[in-house]
């Protein structure tokens, strides 16, 4: 058990390429922090920074009040699981797993006493006697799990573990790992580009782009609270509608409606200024179908409805719109940052699968403008995000889990 | 099923005929060896008359007993520093990125293919002066360098294929780097020991060149070089050359 301090840590690789760019974090004992960003964001390398296989640039790593900078990566008591496991092919599944045991030269009886509980906790106990190589993904997976639990570490350090694994082992595995986490209550640093993996497992998450941290928080507050452009984008799937706002007066001028500019971002933006607006494809609703006392709430528009995805249990509708060519030059940039191409402006949103709104018809939709998220289009701010002060505690502070 | 049938039958037919032509010189070997005085002029595959009487004469023989020894034990010795050696130096190559190392393995390369015998005269003057001439540290050193650059270009290979993520797992669990190694790559590695292993040994085994010219007397001269002696000593003899040849040596450049 131990809690991790990344204070202002740094990577420079000896080719220049700047890949983690001063990162300071906090995970508390007991936490599950999840790493989460697009290909080539720095989880990987801030990982393997934590667990000492590169070399820290500048900052500091503490691991319970520890300077850890200088220490080799079996002097931290870490234990990871790797991409692809990195099981040793001429050992047994049960030398595997008691390979850390072995190293520290642990006695025969307490070897087999310790595989043996990790065995259970995974439920390897018929593959013991087998090879790596006669063992499926999901069993190799379990291995590599029963090789990080069988000693004590201080924190599990998972890198992308599910990502080789088909997708129904995946959700298999995904809760496989919560609960084991769970029971175990370590500390557990996690990365991953999947973000249905950062919000079901994480106690916290921290969204990377491009070596720079841009909010740690947790999920709730990830995906209705985001920071800025990038993490709305790269939260929600599908993801976060991005329109062109104009402010004109007290009101807000978007591609198929106007609405009353919120009070409390009046002062903070000057009249005629364009802004980004984010609305996620939930927050719109088939007019016609809206509760009467709800109705009075949002504003009705008409829209252009170009494609219907139906999918039983929610229908999607996709609506395009001309948005001018900053703006839309700087969300065709996002999309391709967050590994996604966009072809066209357009807008997604998700509709009750009830709903008669059909491909090419003209549709009235429903929005309650309250629920908008502004950005600022220069910086990318969340403008509408609470300002830190009447913030919960919980979201500025890491949070203590009950066990 | 006939088919397969066939397919086995003619498989087989090959195999026997493959067997048949590596095996036929050495049962010919045996045979002659067994074959005792003039018996070898009979004119027949089989010995007329069955006998080790050639065994017990060549191991009889100092000249060959000693150079037995003198060979496997300077084959042994190179083989072991030289895989050693090379085991170090391709894991550093395959796994480290330094100045120079495109030529360490050029000039090994090159090394290889050194024509030996160009290397024999300047060698020989050497070895007399510092007293290495005549022993087996004076064969061992030789042979470890020329079996060397081959023994790293394949361990090299060999470490190259495993991948990094081995190791480094090792460290996380706790290994130190010479744990890892030890543990982990060595292991993994081990059909590739055992390749460059037998390489260098057969290079030592069936040397003739240094053998015959850095040695002069049963203190470190090697098989290969004893027969020769052999023959040379004997030829006026009717005694079969043949039979200072057991099965177990393999064709070296005395033969002729």
């Amino acid at each position: 058990m131990a809690a991790i301090s990344i204070q202002h840590l740094d990577k420079t690789y000896p080719d220049g390429y700047h890949a983690v760019k001063d990162v300071s974090l906090d995970i508390a004992d007991g936490e599950f922090m999840i790493l989460v960003g697009p290909s080539g964001c720095g989880k990987s390398t801030l990982l393997r920074m934590i667990v000492g296989l590169e070399d820290i640039s500048s900052g500091d790593l503490l691991i319970d009040g520890q300077r850890m900078n200088q220490k080799a990566p079996r002097d931290r008591n870490l234990s990871m699981v790797f991409q692809n496991y990195a099981l040793y092919p001429h050992l047994s599944v049960f030398e595997n797993i008691a390979f850390p045991l072995r190293l520290k030269r642990t006695p025969e009886a307490e070897v087999r006493e310790r595989v043996k509980a990790a065995a259970d906790t995974l439920e390897l106990h018929e593959h013991l006697e087998r090879k790596p190589s006669q063992l499926s993904g999901g069993q190799r997976q379990r291995v590599a799990m029963g090789r990080a639990i069988v000693r004590q570490a201080d924190a599990f350090l998972f890198d992308e573990p599910l990502s080789n694994l088909d997708a129904k082992l995946r959700g298999q595995m995904r809760t496989e790992i919560l609960r084991m986490q769970r029971r175990l209550g370590t500390t557990t640093v996690y990365v991953t580009h999947d973000q249905t993996e950062a919000m079901t497992l994480g106690d916290r998450v921290a969204v990377l782009r491009k070596g720079e941290l841009q909010q740690v928080a947790a999920p709730r507050e990830l995906y209705e609270q985001p920071a800025n452009l990038f993490v709305a984008g790269f939260i929600g799937s599908p993801p976060m509608n991005f329109l062109p706002a104009a402010v004109r007066g007290d009101t807000l001028r978007l591609p198929f409606l106007t609405c009353p500019l919120r009070s409390d971002i009046a002062a903070e933006v000057a009249d005629g200024q364009v802004l980004i607006a984010g609305a996620r494809p939930e927050y719109f609703e088939d007019a016609t179908l809206v509760d009467e006392r709800k109705r009075d709430r949002g504003v009705v528009f008409e829209v252009e409805v170009d494609v219907t995805e139906w999918l039983g249990n929610e229908q999607y509708a996709f609506i395009p719109y001309e948005a001018p060519a900053d703006i839309a030059d700087q969300l065709a940039g996002l999309a391709r940052e967050l590994d996604s191409e966009q072809m066209r402006t357009q807008m997604v949103v998700s509709l009750d699968p009830t709903s008669r709104v059909r491909d090419g018809e003209k549709a009235s939709l429903w929005l309650d403008p309250s629920r908008l998220l502004l950005f600022d289009p220069r910086t990318g701010r969340n403008l509408t995000l609470r300002k830190s002060s009447d913030r919960t505690p919980e979201a500025a502070a890491p949070p203590q889990r009950a066990r | 099923m006939t088919t397969s049938r066939r397919a086995q039958v003619a498989w087989a037919a090959g195999a026997v005929l493959i067997l048949l032509y590596t095996l036929t010189p050495i049962a010919w070997m045996i045979s002659l060896s067994l074959k005792p005085g003039d018996d070898i002029y009979n004119k027949q595959f089989l010995p007329t008359d069955w006998s080790l009487e050639n065994y017990r004469t060549v191991f009889a023989t100092d000249l060959f007993t000693s150079a037995l020894r003198n060979s496997i034990g300077i084959s042994l010795l190179s083989t072991v520093f030289s895989v050693l050696i090379a085991m170090l130096v391709a894991y550093a190559i395959a796994r480290l990125d330094f100045p120079g190392k495109k030529l360490i393995l050029s000039v090994a390369l090159a090394i290889a293919m050194f024509p030996v015998i160009s290397l024999i005269g300047p060698l020989f003057d050497m070895w007399r002066a510092v007293g290495l001439f005549d022993t087996w540290l004076g064969l061992i050193i030789p042979y470890i360098s020329f079996t060397l650059p081959l023994s790293i270009w394949t361990l090299s290979a060999f470490f190259r294929e495993i991948p990094w993520e081995m190791e480094q797992a090792a460290q996380v669990d706790g290994a130190t780097p010479w744990q890892a190694f030890r543990r982990v790559i060595v292991p993994l590695a081990a059909p590739g020991v055992f390749t460059t292993a037998i390489i260098a040994f057969f290079a030592g085994w069936n040397d003739f060149v240094f053998g015959v010219s850095l040695t002069s007397t049963d203190a470190a001269r090697p098989v290969p070089a004893a027969l020769a002696f052999f023959t040379a000593r004997r030829s006026s003899s009717s005694r079969p050359r043949r039979s200072r040849r057991p099965p177990w040596s393999s064709p070296s450049p005395s033969s002729s």
